[in-house]
């Protein structure tokens, strides 16, 4: 709990650091993941150096979720699996805001999976991170969309018989136009995917998978060399001409993101996809608007109501 | 007045040399299918009462299938206070014969069946009603010429009852042409021949079927404003930006799409955003979102998308965060009848959600009333940091009155997002102050930025499981409720101040309310009537009203539930423990008539003389003599 007695707002322009972004401790278990992904996240911050009053980190229900508490921005904890739509209302209520929304695989992919896809579709100019641990954590242990067939839980103790979702390939298909996938284990791979995820001109999203000590011990290790694990990262084209290039991954192309997104576990970590023509929701509506105002030569507000009850005499 | 091509008189017909009758009101029923085009002569019926001072009010069904099926339009007009559709019609308009079959025992004895010859063949031994046998299809179809088939059907039953009634045809070739303006120049010719085609067919076919509106009473104080004419729905989407609304969200669902249909159009102009959302979860939270960047939203929804939204309305009253729910009530329970009105929604607006949710519903009472309690609800969000539900029903959603224009350069209000710098010392959730939210955008001189959250928290916005907090914020966020009850105006109250009965009406039960009143009244009985249109908070003071009473008639269109009594009724005996509460309850899905009103009262007030005489059908003003 932070003391009612504050110190004074730094001045504008005082570079924003992780000790002025420092909240709530988290109440994560120890060896948690997501400390790592918050970890990064300052560093994302520290980095990006947005007015402090501009930047909103907002999160649905889980473990997870509770990331707004331990970042001094504005915030907010809504409801499960809703964060996403909260969050284009924000967005799309004041355009200079940046917005960030946290979630877990529960949140992401299971309740909330339909708002993802919308979300995604209408290209709301946000960025949200999926902490993926494959469990329900804050719930103690139940199977949840992203655990692997065989996996032991209070839901299944036989272990899981249901098909996981593919986190890549939905997000690939609900048409998000920044995609990327990254490891708690690798803080400066994950700084630089949520780098550019903010960067990013839309709806960016980045799957992070994020181990649970508790629930799911050693879920991610198939991708952590020092357990004995394989870390590929995603050679980008660098449109250098060289041979060499013609093997390497275009971001833009769909078709060769979703053969990423289909290679066996534990699959390459980076940017899948990146579409940098399509048109934000943001700008769309702003669009809507300016066409409005010029058919109505920017009539006030009152005058505009006053002739629309006039036709109705 | 003249006809726009008055028809040369033919040598030798009969015609009319009747001076026409003097009317107070009239009650017409249009009885076709959807696709006839009977809501359009409503509505230019009920725009012209407008425009000539009149009051009018109509009454609306319309199938719940995609296109076809039988449709009625209603339009009662007249001189002074309209406060019902009507109970019975006065004139029928038969399209067909399943128009005739299923709507001749509206007709009050005396009164006018207008049918369609080329469809419809009438029961002949009636002579309960005056009999006008006219070839709509055939008489359309020979003035439009062989192309337009029978389309105008609508425009020539227009004319006919623009001469019948002697209603203002320059008024209404101005309203025809401005409808169809940038249309098609053939549509408005058509339609216009149309309506000139029934316009003469009285003169050489009525004898003696011609009435006047009585003169307005100049006496009676007028705004001076004009009157304007809409519907309930509209009436509820202006009031929103009226009240400064430039952000919603929502999700299609009858009775409310046309809320949403109407604020994504117009939104805009004004700098806006109303966004159409995957469901109504996401229409919620977007509005709890937009809400968040300081602009009070709306969302809005019919019963079973209410049901849906409640888990979110419960965070907005954890969070303080200021939202307007509407809610158009429908049939129910599920998808029960989506295109009739009920008022079964009450406790669902009050109670639907988990936890302790102290929060307002208000209701309006008829059209003009749904703009002022669009605007109050948006202020009392505002004020109060709560969700608001706006409560209306089907029936006033689509129902049309003409009302005066609102006195918008007093009304309209500037809505400025406040993102100036807060102080040092700014607590999101202060215990001893009404919640005021610092938008994201604003400074905080503390440099410690507030978190707005669905778990209980102290006055920073941190988590907290102290049970000494949790009774704390749960009594801040009912006090706060309680306060605006003490503000709350003492409902309109009518009739005598004590006596047998008091009749007691919420929501769109308020004009059939004021007649039964009078009906009862002039019965001798004492009487009052008092609507409420804070439906919770409820105002104080009521019990003191009450007490005055022998019987205390709850009416609603609900049903009256295990324990007997309605939705309101419920809540009021639970408020004022008032064992004289009774309840007049229906789940027919159409609006009370003030006859079922009237003998509601007389049963519960055991008056025998009184219910006998609602069973008598009183003559139609349009009887021969």
């Amino acid at each position: 709990m932070s003391s009612a007695v504050a110190t004074p707002h730094a001045p504008a322009g005082t570079p924003l650091t992780k000790k002025i972004l420092t909240a709530d401790h988290p109440t994560w278990c120890p060896g948690c993941g997501d400390f790592a992904v918050l970890a990064s996240f300052y560093r994302v911050l520290e980095k990006l150096q947005y007015p402090h009053e501009k930047i909103v980190t907002f999160a649905g229900i889980g473990c997870s979720s509770r990331f707004p508490y331990f970042v001094n921005t504005h915030g907010g904890h809504f409801i499960h699996g809703r964060a996403l739509p909260f969050a284009a209302g924000i967005s799309l209520g004041n355009d200079e805001l940046h917005v960030f929304v946290f979630g877990g695989d529960g949140d992401g992919f299971s309740i909330g999976g339909n708002h993802l896809t919308h979300t995604a579709r209408k290209n709301v100019r946000l960025t949200y991170v999926i902490m993926d641990n494959s469990v329900y954590g804050l719930t103690k242990k139940q199977t949840s969309p992203t655990s692997p067939i065989g996996f032991k839980s209070k839901t299944d103790p036989w272990g899981a018989i249901d098909q996981p979702i593919n986190p890549m390939r939905t997000l690939l298909n609900s048409g998000a136009t920044f995609v990327a996938r990254s490891h708690a284990t690798q803080v400066n791979h994950m700084t630089e995917m949520m780098l550019r995820a903010a960067r990013h001109d839309g709806f960016s999203v980045v799957e992070i998978l994020s181990e649970c000590v508790e629930f799911f011990e050693g879920a991610f290790d198939a991708a952590v060399p020092r357990k004995g694990g394989t870390w590929t990262l995603i050679d980008e084209k660098k449109n250098d001409h060289s041979p060499e290039d013609a093997q390497r991954h275009d971001p833009t192309d769909e078709v060769a993101a979703f053969k990423l997104a289909g290679q066996a576990w534990p699959g390459a970590f980076g940017v899948f996809y990146e579409n940098k023509s399509r048109a934000t929701k943001n700008a769309l509506e702003a669009d809507l608007i300016r066409k409005a105002k010029e058919r109505t030569k920017g009539a006030a507000d009152l005058a505009l109501l006053q002739s629309t009850f006039a036709k109705m005499r | 007045m003249v006809s726009p091509n008055t028809p040369e008189t033919p040598g030798g017909t009969e015609r009319s040399s009747v001076a026409p009758r003097s009317i107070k009101d009239v009650v017409i029923r249009l009885a076709g299918n959807s696709q006839d085009g009977i809501q359009a002569v409503g509505g230019f019926l009920a725009r012209l009462a407008g425009r000539s001072e009149q009051d009018v009010m109509t009454y609306m069904t319309i199938p719940s299938t995609i296109s076809g099926g039988p449709s009625i339009f209603q339009v009662r007009m007249g001189t002074g206070d309209i406060l019902s559709a009507g109970d019975r019609a006065d004139m029928l308009v038969a399209f067909y014969q399943h128009s005739y079959d299923a709507h001749v025992s509206s007709l009050r004895p005396g009164g006018v069946l207008l049918y369609d010859s080329d469809h419809v063949k009438p029961v002949e031994e009636d002579r309960r009603f005056t009999s006008v046998a006219c070839p709509i299809t055939s008489a359309t179809v020979e003035a439009l010429g062989g192309t337009a088939k029978d389309k105008g059907k609508n425009m020539f039953v227009l004319g006919l009852i623009a001469r019948i009634f002697d209603l203002d045809v320059a008024k209404l070739t101005t309203l025809i042409r401005e409808r169809f303006a940038g249309k098609n120049e053939d549509i408005v010719r058509n339609a216009l021949l149309g309506f000139d085609a029934g316009y003469a067919w009285p003169q050489n076919n009525l004898r003696d079927l011609f009435y006047r509106f009585e003169a307005i009473d100049q006496a009676v104080a007028r705004s001076g404003r004009p009157q304007i004419t809409l519907d309930g729905n509209s009436a509820i989407a202006y009031g929103f930006i009226a009240a400064g609304v430039r952000y919603g969200a929502g999700y299609p669902i009858t009775p409310w799409s046309s809320i949403m249909e109407t604020l994504r159009t117009e939104l805009p102009k004004y700098g806006g955003i109303f966004v159409q959302c995957e469901d109504e979860i996401a229409s919620i939270s977007t509005a709890l979102g937009f809400s968040y960047t300081g602009s009070v939203a709306i969302t809005g929804s019919a019963g079973p998308g209410l049901s849906l939204k409640m888990e979110a309305l419960s965070w907005a009253t954890m969070a303080e965060m200021p939202i307007v729910v509407v809610n158009v009530q429908r049939g129910g329970p599920s998808t029960g009848m989506p295109t009739n009105v009920e008022q079964s929604d009450l406790m669902q607006a009050i109670y639907g959600s988990h936890g302790d949710t102290p929060r307002v519903v208000l209701a309006p009472k008829n059209v003009e009333d749904c703009f002022y309690t669009a605007m109050e609800a948006v202020r009392i969000a505002r004020e109060y940091s709560t969700p608001v539900l706006l409560l209306t029903d089907q029936g006033l959603s689509s129902r049309i009155e003409a009302f005066d224009e609102p006195d918008l350069p007093k009304l309209m209000i500037d809505a400025k997002v406040d993102r100036s710098e807060r102080s040092a010392d700014f607590k999101p959730y202060p215990l001893d102050r009404v919640t005021r939210h610092a938008p994201a955008g604003s400074r905080i001189a503390s440099g410690k930025y507030p978190t707005v959250t669905g778990l209980e928290h102290d006055e920073l916005g941190h988590p907290t499981g102290s049970p000494k907090l949790h009774a704390q914020m749960n009594a801040k966020r009912r006090e706060k409720i309680k306060a605006l009850a003490a503000t709350l105006p003492a409902p309109e109250h009518s009739g005598e101040a004590e006596g047998d009965v008091l009749l007691v009406t919420w929501g769109s039960n308020w004009g059939p309310g004021r007649e039964a009143l009078a009906r009862v009244q002039a019965a001798g009985i004492k009487g009052g009537h008092m609507h409420i249109r804070h439906v919770h908070p409820l105002p104080n003071g009521l019990e003191a009203v009450f007490a005055r009473y022998r019987r205390i008639v709850v009416a609603e269109l609900n049903d009256e539930g295990v324990y007997g009594f309605g939705q309101l009724a419920l809540m009021l005996r639970a408020r004022l423990a008032n064992p004289a509460i009774v309840s007049v309850c229906k789940t027919d899905g159409l609006t009370f008539k003030v006859s079922e009103l009237v003998a509601g009262i007389a049963r519960h007030i055991g008056h025998a003389a009184l219910l006998e005489s609602v069973g008598t059908a009183r003559p139609s003003p349009l009887a021969a003599r």
